[in-house]
Order: C-alpha cells, then structure tokens, then sequence
C-alpha cells in the first residue's frame, strides 16, 4: 500500500495562525492524521499568576478575539463562587445578553467561512453582512466590536440603559429574517447535501470518548450545554431550547449553528423585554484561600477554568481549557477513511479555533516525505468537488 | 432529553453515588458547593475513580490541571456530570522528584492532549500513555525543563 502523508501547516498565508495537520493519505483516502499544536503557545496560565484577580479578565479576555466574553466569564464565575459573590440580577441579564451576541456572530462567522471552504462564496458574503450588525450592537451594548470587558468580579462593568432595548429588537427582528432566508437556502440546497451529508461523521460513541463539547457533541446526538446543564447569568430565568441532532456530519453540524442562531435571538430579545431594575454591580473584597470552577457554553463549546487561591492578591494556579482543545482531536475519528476533497470541510465543522490551541495542517508523500498539498490546494480542491457536482446536478 | 426529569431523578445523588461506588479507595470528599464536589484518592486509585465517573455515571472528562506543591504534584481530572449539573474534581498526588501517575489516555481518548501538557509543563509521567510525545514544548526544548514547575528548573 502506498501510503502519502499530506502536511497542512505549520504556517499557511491562508490560515490565521500555526496548527500542523499532517494527514496520511492512501491514493485520495484519509488513512491516518497527526496534529500539532502550540507552535504560538502564551503563556497565559503563568501571566495569570502574577495579575491580580481583577486583572486577570483583561488577559483572558485575550485567549480568544471571538470568545472574549466567554472566557472572562468562565473565570469570574470561578472567582465569585470561591468569594461567594452574588452579583445583581441585572448584571445576570447583561452577562447573558453580550454572550449570546458573541455566539451569533460567532456562529455566523462560522457558516461564512464554511461556505468558501464549498465553493459557496455568496454565503460566505451573506453570512458576513448579516454579521455587522451584530457586532454593531456589541458596539452599542459593550462601547467595543471585540474584547468587550463587560463582565467583571461582583456583576458588570457597564450598562446597558433601557433606551437601547429598541434598538437591540429592530436589530434582531431584522437580522431573524435574513437569517431565515440564509437558513433555508443552506438548509435546502441540493449539492450541499451532496458535500455535507454523510461527510466527516463523528459517531456518539466517539463524541463521547473525546469528550467533545458544543455544536460538535450535539450534532453527534450528545444534547449538552452549560447554559442548561450548570445554568449561569439569566439562562434559567428564560426559555430557549438546546439544538442538537443525531448524524454527527457536516450537515448535522451547519443545522446545529444554524438554528443555534434563532435560540439566541430568542434569549436576547428576552432578556432586552425583561431586564430587571437594580445595581450592576456588588463591591468585592479580598478573594479567600481555595479552589473553584467556572464554566461557559462559548460558541465553540464547554470553555472550562480552574482557579485556586492562596488568600493572596493573584491567583496561585489557573487552568484555562478552551473548547477546541478537545473538539480538534475527534478530527481523528472524523476524517479517517474520507476522501481528501472533504477533508478542509470535515474540519472546518469542528469550527477549529487557533486561538483555542493556537496553532495549522499539510500532505507528504509517504514514501518520499515530499509535500504534496498546501492547504489551499486542499480548499480548491474542495471547491472544484462542490463545483463539479453542480454541474452534474 | 428533558433536563427537568434527570435533575428531578438525582438530586443531591452524586456524592453519595460517588461514596457507594467508591467505598475504602475515597480518601476525602468535600461538596463546597451544591454543583462542585472534589474528591481526594490515593495514586493509582484515581483510574478505579475515573472508571467509575466515566462509565457508571457517564461523566466527560472536561480537563485535568496540575498544582505544583513543595514536595509533590496535585493533578485534578475534572469531569462534568452534566445531567447532575455537577463537576466531580477527582484529586491525586505524584511525589517530587519524579513525579510520575498511570494514565486516563488509554480509557478515554480525551484525555490524551491534557496528559501530554501536564507532561511538558510540569513534567510529571504518565505511565501507559499511547502516545507520551511532546504537545505544547519545541521538540529541542531541554528534556529536564518544565516551564511551570516551581523551584528551579528540575
């Protein structure tokens, strides 16, 4: 058997950051994969040692440029559960309205890229524009598009005045139906179909054994979230439903994000109505000897922190697990045996974020160790198949 | 699916769960939280407990962290029972100056990465691990050098 190995990475103009994916590859078939990450790696556990409490969301804010509501508020939670810290109902309400705007633009970002991946590059435009919006309203909401410092030890650090709730509804209304149409048009589209069903399935079985979270574990039949499963913010006050489905594909995971998008206008329009009167805010002393959890459902998934204190003004040990982190190694399960053309999109539906592992992938022959694709050679490659089904459609 | 029925169904159980199935090899349990239960086991009696989590009570293995302490190493593998809205913290210790513990990887794929950074960054060794290569350190990186073990650089 001639096996190939075919390297993506570990620095590609076409990838944000460095990740090596070396697949093995018989002929066009995925026989094997190896992955290696922290080529960018920040130390950021250490730096959080020597930032005091208060500091540290400001440098966890920073894991991720997407995530950065997420992780913040993974660490508060530790934080304020090891203090026993109540913060007020309103900050509940702020905390769970800028973090369902992160997984809407998230996700949106998401389904933009994956339709470039296919060769569908009037997705990749709709799902951006229709984005804008969003990220306009973090603007509005936060004073910020990105890396927001809303939360903060004890409640929030800004609010959102009731004048705003107008607006954030038009916006909402608006952006549910293009979303809908978006929805429909990927939903029922033919050749996707073709490209994305069936293609890179993680089985339950193996969703479970890599203990994968988000998107990636509902869309294999694994109905988990922390915002039901160890409720946080306002997420028990309302009424959304966790999206999952059973076929572990690519399909089953665009659908998953997808229809993720109208649960979280769902939970801010909610939120908007019912904003509760109050203090943003409880003041905070100093943070006790011990050891406390805080996790998040951050678009990607499970966002995990682990803080001990030793009674000092920073923390004595902090543990940052982000979601890609155990969702990249099922990439393993899902795309061996898988023709390379489906290679860039079985991994593309993970939703693999550098910032979570930060790190890229390539192919060698397996004899000569010659590369033989870069990874935009695998993105055309993936393009021409959506392509040529197209036209035999 | 409905979360209303499982949490009905075992509220409060875990811990007792864990005691039961646990017995003698349960060194320690504390419960500072309704939702947050660390539990202390002997070295080598962290697998039985893991076994028990991720089988019996189908937890997932969220992640592990290591604590660097004078003389020895906590290693903590957190496993979230989701539909108990509880993380279980299973704590163990690797005496210093080789700090070494049998390996999860084996039993649960996910958590092949997590051993392998606690391997580099504090470099504790995992004992039966499929693949006990680098993951976070350069592969020229020194082999005695761990950058977040404390006390110099063994």
């Amino acid at each position: 058997m001639t096996r190939t190995v075919l390297p993506i990475g570990p620095f590609h103009p076409l990838q944000e950051e460095a990740e090596f994916f070396q697949l093995y590859v018989d002929g066009e078939t995925v026989v094997d994969m190896d992955v290696r990450i922290s080529y960018n790696h920040r130390g950021i556990e250490d730096i959080s040692t020597r930032r005091t409490f208060d500091q540290v969301p400001y440098l966890v804010e920073r894991v991720c440029g997407i995530c950065s509501a997420s992780h913040p508020l993974a660490y508060i939670q530790a934080v304020e559960e090891l203090a026993g810290i109540t913060p007020p109902e309103r900050s509940l309400y702020l905390r769970t309205i800028v973090n369902e705007l992160e997984r809407l633009h998230s996700h949106l970002l998401w389904v933009g890229l994956a339709g470039h991946f296919l060769g569908y590059n009037t997705v990749f435009m709709w799902a951006w524009k229709y984005r804008e919006p969003v990220l306009d309203l973090l603007e509005a909401t936060t004073g910020s598009r990105i890396n927001y410092a809303n939360a903060k030890i004890g409640g929030s650090r800004r609010d959102i005045p009731n004048e705003l709730a107008p607006r954030i509804l038009s916006v909402l209304s608006e952006l549910e139906g293009k979303l809908e149409m978006l929805t429909g048009a990927v939903l029922d589209d033919y050749v996707l179909h073709l490209r994305t069903k069936g293609v890179g399935v993680l089985s339950r079985e193996d969703a479970r054994d890599y203990c994968v979270t988000g998107p990636t574990a509902r869309a294999s039949g694994i109905a988990i979230d922390v915002r039901r499963d160890d409720p946080y913010a306002a997420y028990d006050r309302i009424e959304w439903n966790v999206i999952s489905a059973a076929e572990g594909d690519v399909f089953a995971k665009a659908k998953v994000r997808l229809l993720e998008c109208f649960e979280s206008i769902k939970i801010i329009r909610q939120c908007a109505r019912q904003l509760p009167e109050g203090p943003i805010e409880v003041p905070v002393a100093a943070i006790p000897p011990g050891e406390a959890v805080g996790h998040v459902e951050a678009p990607r998934g499970e966002t995990f922190h682990y803080v001990v204190s030793d009674g000092g003004p920073c923390p004595a040990r902090h543990k940052v697990r982000a979601p890609s982190y155990v969702n990249i190694p099922s990439f393993k399960a899902a795309c061996v045996g898988q023709p390379l053309a489906d290679v860039t999109i079985a991994l593309a539906a993970v939703d693999p974020c550098y910032s979570c592992t930060e790190r890229l992938a390539v192919a060698l022959d397996a004899r000569t160790r010659r590369p033989l694709y870069t990874f935009d050679d695998l993105v055309r490659l993936s393009q021409e198949k959506t392509a040529r089904l197209a036209r035999e459609v | 699916m409905s979360l209303q029925t499982d949490h009905e169904t075992s509220t409060g159980a875990p811990a007792q769960k864990l005691e039961r199935g646990l017995g003698p090899r349960l060194l320690r349990l504390e419960q500072p939280h309704p939702n947050r239960i660390y539990l202390t086991v002997a070295p080598g009696d962290h697998v039985a407990a893991a076994v028990f989590l991720f089988d019996e009570l189908s937890a997932r293995l969220a992640t592990a962290s290591a604590v660097d302490h004078r003389d020895h190493l906590e290693i903590n593998y957190h496993f979230a029972l989701d539909g108990d809205r509880c993380v279980v913290t299973v704590k163990t210790f690797a005496p210093k100056p080789e700090p070494h513990l049998e390996s999860l990887a084996r039993m649960i794929a996910g958590a092949e990465w997590i051993e392998r950074e606690i391997a580099d960054l504090f470099g504790c060794r995992f004992d039966g691990h499929p693949r006990p290569e680098r993951l976070i350190l350069a592969d020229d990186w020194p082999a005695d050098r761990h950058p977040l073990r404390r006390g110099g650089p063994s």
